[in-house]
């Protein structure tokens, strides 16, 4: 093993940190905003809202993210109506294939998360704001949804995390960010040892980085005062390790 | 499909195999890593604290790429002369290791979730301690794990089509190989995914036949 090529390789690849987090973090802000209607949705005690929904994570997440990918980057193009439509300008590129795989998957695991927590909020707290008279969209979107996303952090943080290590799945499809970087510089330097353990020790930091992240949000939520959140902090990352 | 019936039956018991060897190999990492993480001895928590949060931080494929590539330095430097690490064993030991990772905080948390007067009761009535592990915390902590163990077997059966991208012949290799050759990349990978949901679904009903059989009263 050689130090001085891990740095050197270290180097290099945070050239692909820009992709990977865009990828990442594009991803999981469309499959946000998809999974908090299909979500509610999916909570739904009508089998005719629910089931569709079921049916469409069932197969996202039942089916591995490669496949998935590989549908989109190879198959979509197959289809005459999306060759012959302006969707082929994006679809041609496989930036856009890995970011609608990305998202779709992404979107599916949301949604089972967010369920879980809008399925754990108290019914009381939903008639009372009924009861002074909240309309419907109004109680899902400031009643229900806050409290269903702060109970449901410490999952989405692992669905965070995940989405930034499914990201290198994007290096199957030509595209040059970490992950492809590595790839690349391996086969320009025969060291698969140092550029592989660099690229890790570059993802190792992204995930600290996320779950730190999303532990003082859960502290900022929990209204823990930022002073007193300094040690607790520590705390909780051993506890959820 | 022309004649990719049968590759796909080889590919699908190829994934099954992976899988099954990962997964059981995963298991007794993940004892031993939950064993090491609740040890009395500092380094071992360390080591295994490492472990975990290493492997669990890093993306699955780059596991694959660093054995399946690194590997093959390693026993070419070794031998002398250039030996290739075959797909199949390097896709097993990463995903062993991945699988580890993760079954090594679901055991730690299921025997934590054990009240201490269980191993203090078996200790009482002149249990070894190793019978107190064996006859008085597995079975139990079994019962608490089983619903994330599921999980994480659909994660490692679904991981196994990453072992395709070093070579190894599963369903998505075949998918790939199939897609190239016949031109129809959309009937190929669709049939892909017809098959792992397949496994997929058939291993979730066979986790809850066997949550039923055990019926955990906790939670």
């Amino acid at each position: 093993m050689n130090i001085a090529l891990i740095t050197e390789s270290i180097a290099t690849l945070l050239g692909g940190v820009v992709l990977t987090l865009e990828l990442t973090i594009l991803s999981l802000l469309i499959g946000f905003v998809l999974s908090v209607p299909l979500a509610f949705l999916r909570a739904s005690r009508s089998p005719w809202l629910s089931w569709p929904v079921l049916a469409y994570t069932y197969v996202f997440r039942g089916t591995p993210l490669l496949v998935q990918l590989f549908l989109i980057y190879y198959g979509l193009g197959q289809l005459a109506v999306v060759r012959e439509s302006v969707l082929w300008l994006l679809f041609r590129d496989p930036f856009y294939c890995a970011l609608l795989a990305f998202s779709l998957n992404s979107a599916a695991y949301t949604i089972e998360v967010f369920r879980g927590g809008i399925q754990s909020v108290p019914p009381g707290l939903v008639e009372a704001a009924q009861a002074i008279g909240l309309s419907p969209t109004k109680i899902r979107l400031r009643i229900v949804f806050p409290l269903a996303f702060r109970t449901v952090l410490p999952s989405y943080a692992n669905e965070v995390v995940g989405m930034i290590k499914a990201s290198s799945l994007a290096s199957t499809v030509t595209l040059l960010e970490i992950t492809g970087l590595a790839r690349k510089l391996v086969s320009e330097t025969f060291a698969p040892y140092e550029v592989f353990v660099a690229a890790g020790a570059i993802y190792l930091a992204l995930t600290f980085l996320a779950s730190r992240l999303f532990n003082l949000i859960e502290l900022h939520l929990a209204g823990v005062p930022p002073d007193k959140a300094r040690r607790p902090w520590l705390l909780k990352l051993r506890q959820a390790r | 499909m022309g004649g990719f019936q049968e590759q796909f039956l080889r590919g699908l018991e190829t994934t099954v195999l992976v899988a099954a060897i990962s997964g059981a190999f995963g298991m007794l990492v993940g004892l031993a890593g939950a064993a090491a993480k609740l040890s009395r001895f500092r380094a071992l928590r360390m080591i295994a604290d490492a472990y975990t949060t290493i492997v669990r931080g890093v993306p699955e494929l780059l596991v694959i790429l660093l054995v399946y590539f690194g590997g093959t330095t390693a026993l070419t430097a070794l031998v002398g002369s250039y030996v290739e690490v075959s797909a199949l064993w390097a896709g097993v030991f990463s995903l062993t290791v991945v699988f580890g990772a993760y079954a090594t905080e679901i055991f730690r948390g299921a025997i934590q979730a054990i009240p201490r007067g269980q191993t203090e009761a078996a200790l009482s009535i002149g249990l070894a301690p190793w019978q107190t592990w064996l006859l008085v915390i597995l079975p139990q902590m079994a019962r608490i794990a089983l619903p994330a163990l599921c999980n994480l077997w659909i994660s490692l059966l679904k991981d196994t089509s990453l072992i395709s991208i070093v070579g190894l012949s599963d369903i998505m290799r075949i998918a790939v190989v199939g897609a190239g050759s016949m031109r129809d990349p959309l009937t190929f990978y669709l049939a892909a995914s017809a098959l792992y949901l397949m496994l997929t679904s058939v291993s979730l009903l066979t986790f809850r036949l066997v949550e039923r059989r055990l019926l955990a009263p906790v939670h």
